[in-house]
Parts: structure tokens; C-alpha cells; sequence
């Protein structure tokens, strides 16, 4: 018998030095490189705009109910109407709300400005919103928790650094930024499963999230050759090229079929 | 002599454990690991308030320290009580592994779910079981009668066969944590199911047609079996069910219920082939005892 305990003890070794002696995935420093040249605004007399609009085509989804019973702090917060996933939100005019558009590739190799005021996250009735965000790498995100239970705030970076926060009810803001581009960092809460929001972080100002109308407006781009990703959490990502000359008003149209 | 209130403790020691595992699946296929941020206090509180997936993070962590109590009073007991050497040291075993367990639980939770880390910790817990189930059996009244030792000459050994089952259970485990931890994908864990069933099955099946008569050897052979078979159903079902419900903007509690219940049957599949094994190194003769080494040999005189 004493052989067993033996043979138990030595598997136990082998088995932790297999499984549980590497060090988590490395993943990004939050600060950037050397700084390069001073940050400049885009050339505003030259420059161009990019606008247009997401549409739907196919069977619009009907929109999944949200189980929020297990918190009864969240459950009374809809209890009016049962509240919805905003995974695929049809407009009423059949675009697509919450498609995260920017352009990939085309951008001067330049820093652009970051902007000094912070986008805000909230959480309220135990929801995102908004439920898409986009910020330049290293703009602030103000969190805010609105409800009064416990958050916890979880983004799943792949290149920028992972962290994970909880924030009790009305809790102080929290203000966090991440430090390289990544498009779309998802962001989900531990406590309340269905919560979930996408933050895309770019390096450049030239970026927009589709409203209740579907549309969105890029301004102050400048003249060149450029390629414009429309993102969309479950329909994925849709690229155009487009070309626009100094002080042109172009339009670009996307379009997700259901 | 048995002590009968020690065995019943460890059978107590062994429910409470299965119910641990149980608590720990929730935690995972409700993706509740994150839910409290800090260790070994929960929202820097003893008792924080239990709501939405905090409910199944702290309800594991107060079952863990439950069961994590209930070893510290196996190994004294043993200690004090038993006479066995070897048991007392299998106590103090159990007591190193829980509290092992309990620091790779919380190293999950401060290193953001590093997937060795989770994956190990998910496999020391199905170690752990099987172990409260070897020490419930061997403080039982049943072994205090001793073995009935009988032959078997089939090839390969039955304790080689045994011991490899044990290996390939466990394995098969390791693999089902890897997929539930998203370190692998589905198919390893499907070929190592068919392996895992395959020497279930022959294990099984060999000790049920020659060794029928022996009271211990039968009935392990077919609660193994029977587990086992029960396994494979509830590995289907939750695959299914994943499935199904892929799309759902959360857990749906039909994945999570037959998830869960493959992960503690999964155990009890583990532990039941320990239990065999055991049975068989303790009733089973050895084919090579009967050997005697050439170069030992006494010279006749």
C-alpha cells in the first residue's frame, strides 16, 4: 500500500509540474512605445468625410428575452418591459444598429491627438450601454455603475492587458484605458452573464458606431486611398475600399445579411 | 475492528466532496470563476451578498472550506484512531491536496483563469474525490474481513489492466477539462472517450466473466459499467445541448445541468475504477508472484 501513496504522490508531482507551472499568456504593457512626434490634427482645410449607412437584409431576428431573475435588483429594473438582447438590433428603417465602422488601413502614420474627455460605459438595469463603444488607444473609458448591485467589469483583450474589477452599487467611476489598437476588445460582467459590451480602440480619430438610424459620419480624413471595416458582433467584419480627394464628401454603404 | 463512525465519516467526507465537484462545475459552465475578484475573501467580505453568479463563486468557495475542514478531521482522526500506517499517511495526503486544490482555486481567480492553472485544478478535484472514496472503502467493514484471494491467468495481467484503465479514466478527464477550459477543442476528448470506454469495457467485462463469483470484484466491475455507461449518455447529451443552445445570450440550464452532471459522473467514473483496481490488487493474485526470479533461485542442495 505504501507503494499506492507513493505512486500518488510522484503522479501528483509530474502532473502539477505538466499543468500547473507555466505563467499566464504575456499579454500587453499599458504603456506605448517611445512617444514619436508631437500629436497633430488632421489637415481641416483638406479634409475629407466618409458617411453612409448599415443596412439589414434577409429575416429580421427576433430579438432573444433576457433572463435576469437570478438578481432580482436587475429584474425590477425591466419590469416593465422583459429586456432584450442587443446582440442584432434592426432598425425600424432595416439598418443595423451597433456596427462599430473604421478604417483599417490607409491612416497616415502619424499620432493623432487623444481626446482629453473620456467615453463613458454605464451600467444600468444591469446593461451596457451603449453597447458598442468605440476610443482611441489610450482615451479614458469612464465607467459608471448606475444599479444598485455589484458589477464586475471583465475585458477579454487579446493584445491589450486583461483585467478584471468589480464596482458595488453607485460606486465611484472607474476610469481606464487601454494602450494598443484592438478591434473589438470584448467586455462581460461575471456576475450577470448576459451582460455584454465591445469597445473598439484605435489608434487614429477616424472610427463611429451606428445609431438608431443606421448611419455613420468619419470627418476630417485626410485626401488618400483607404480601406473602411464596418464590424458587427455576430455578422463579423465587411471591408471597403475607398478613395477620397481633398475636401470630398463621400458615401459609403454596408450591408449584413441576416 | 472497524471503527463504524470513522467509515461513516468518510463516507460523509466522500458525499461532501461529489457535491464540491458539483459546485465547482456550476461555477465554470455558469462562467461565475470571475464573479468575485479577490481571494481568499470575496468582495473583501467573509459573506458577500449572493447575488447572480456571485451565489455559485462564494456557495464553491463555502463548500470547498467545508470539505477543506472536514480532511483536516479525517487526517487527525486517522492519525488518532487508526493503526494502519498507510492509511494515516493516505490522511495526510488528502489533507496536502486539499489545500493545494485551494490554493490553485485562488491562483484561477487572481490570474484571470490561466487555463493550466484552471484545467489543473478542475483534474486535482476528480484526484481528490477518488481519494475520499479509496479511504471510505478501506475503513469500511467489508475490508476489515480481508481479501479472497483467487487467480487469474488471463493475458495481459488484470492489474496491469486495471491500472491502465485508472490511467485512460483519468486522462479522458484531463482532456474533458481541457475542452470545458477551451485549451482543445472537442475532438481529442471524443477519440479519448471511445479509448476510455474501450478498456472500461474490457476491464469490466473479463473481470464479470471470470470472476464472477467474488462478491467485491463483481459488484466493482459493474457499478464501473454501469458509470461508465451513464457517462458516455451525459457526455452526448451535453455536447447536444451546447449545441442547441450556442446562440442563447446566456448559460441555458439545460447545457448547464447535463454539463454539470457529466463533470460528477466523470468523477465517480474515476473513483470507480480506482475501486476496482484496488479490489483487484487486494483479491487478485499476481501471475508474477508465483514466479520465481532465475537468478534468485534457492540452489537445491
Amino acid at each position: 500500500m505504501n507503494k499506492i501513496l507513493l505512486s500518488f504522490g510522484i503522479a501528483t508531482t509530474v502532473f502539477f509540474t505538466g499543468c500547473g507551472g507555466s505563467k499566464p499568456p504575456e499579454t500587453a504593457k499599458e504603456e506605448s512605445a517611445a512617444p514619436a512626434a508631437a500629436p497633430t490634427a488632421a489637415d481641416d482645410a483638406n479634409a475629407a468625410t466618409v458617411t453612409g449607412k448599415v443596412s439589414f437584409s434577409g429575416e429580421k431576428p427576433t430579438p432573444r428575452t433576457l433572463d435576469m431573475s437570478a438578481n432580482p435588483i436587475c429584474a425590477r429594473a425591466h419590469a416593465g418591459a422583459p429586456p432584450k438582447s442587443e446582440e442584432v438590433v434592426v432598425n425600424g428603417d432595416g439598418t443595423l444598429k451597433n456596427v462599430f465602422v473604421w478604417v483599417k488601413s490607409g491612416v497616415p502614420d502619424r499620432q493623432w491627438p487623444v481626446p482629453g474627455t473620456p467615453v463613458e460605459l454605464a451600467q444600468k438595469g444591469c446593461m451596457y450601454g451603449p453597447h458598442v463603444i468605440g476610443v482611441m488607444a489610450k482615451q479614458n473609458i469612464k465607467i459608471v455603475n448606475g444599479d444598485m448591485t455589484n458589477h464586475n467589469i471583465h475585458p477579454l483583450p487579446k493584445i491589450n492587458q486583461e483585467w478584471n474589477e468589480s464596482q458595488p452599487p453607485k460606486g465611484e467611476d472607474k476610469l481606464k484605458s487601454f494602450a494598443r489598437e484592438e478591434v473589438m476588445i470584448t467586455v462581460k460582467c461575471n456576475v450577470h452573464p448576459w451582460m455584454r459590451s465591445y469597445i473598439g480602440v484605435v489608434n487614429h480619430p477616424f472610427f463611429a458606431v451606428t445609431g438608431d438610424d443606421g448611419t455613420f459620419s468619419i470627418k476630417g480624413l485626410p485626401p488618400g486611398k483607404y480601406t473602411l471595416e464596418a464590424w458587427h458582433e455576430k455578422y463579423g467584419p465587411k471591408d471597403v475600399d475607398v478613395t477620397v480627394a481633398p475636401k470630398e464628401s463621400k458615401s459609403v454603404d454596408f450591408d449584413f445579411k441576416g | 475492528m472497524t471503527n463504524v463512525w470513522l467509515h461513516r465519516y468518510a463516507v460523509l467526507w466522500s458525499f461532501c466532496t461529489l457535491f464540491l465537484v458539483v459546485a465547482g462545475g456550476l461555477v465554470t459552465s455558469n462562467d461565475a470563476g470571475l464573479s468575485v475578484p479577490d481571494w481568499p475573501l470575496s468582495y473583501g467580505k467573509l459573506m458577500p451578498p449572493m447575488e447572480g453568479n456571485i451565489f455559485y463563486e462564494h456557495g464553491h468557495r463555502m463548500v470547498a472550506t467545508t470539505v477543506g475542514l472536514l480532511t483536516i478531521g479525517m487526517a487527525i482522526w486517522l492519525m488518532r484512531a487508526e493503526r494502519r500506517r498507510w492509511l494515516r499517511n493516505l490522511g495526510w495526503t488528502a489533507l496536502a491536496a486539499v489545500v493545494t486544490q485551494g490554493v490553485l482555486g485562488g491562483m484561477t481567480v487572481i490570474f484571470l483563469l490561466p487555463k493550466p492553472v484552471s484545467i489543473g485544478h478542475a483534474c486535482l478535484a476528480q484526484l481528490f474525490f477518488s481519494t475520499t472514496v479509496a479511504v471510505a472503502l478501506f475503513t469500511s467493514k467489508s475490508w476489515s474481513r480481508g481479501p479472497r484471494v483467487v487467480d487469474d491467468a488471463g493475458a495481459p495481467p488484470l492489474h496491469w489492466l486495471a491500472l491502465a484503465t485508472c490511467v485512460c479514466v483519468f486522462l479522458q478527464l484531463a482532456l474533458g477539462a481541457s475542452v470545458r477550459h477551451q485549451a482543445l477543442g472537442i475532438l481529442p476528448h471524443v477519440v479519448g472517450a471511445m479509448i476510455a470506454t474501450g478498456m472500461v469495457l474490457w476491464l469490466s467485462v473479463r473481470v464479470l466473466m471470470r470472476q464472477t463469483g467474488h462478491d467485491a470484484l463483481r459488484r466493482s466491475a459493474l457499478a464501473l459499467l454501469f458509470i461508465t455507461f451513464l457517462q458516455v449518455f451525459l457526455g452526448i447529451a451535453a455536447y447536444m445541448s451546447r449545441l442547441a443552445t450556442a446562440e442563447a445570450p446566456q448559460p441555458m440550464p439545460v447545457m448547464v445541468g447535463f454539463t454539470v452532471a457529466h463533470v460528477a459522473v466523470g468523477a465517480l467514473t474515476l473513483a470507480s475504477s480506482v475501486v476496482l483496481a484496488i479490489q483487484v490488487f487486494r483479491n487478485v493474485r499476481h501471475p508474477l508472484a508465483e514466479i520465481e526470479p532465475e537468478g534468485f533461485a534457492v540452489p537445491s542442495a
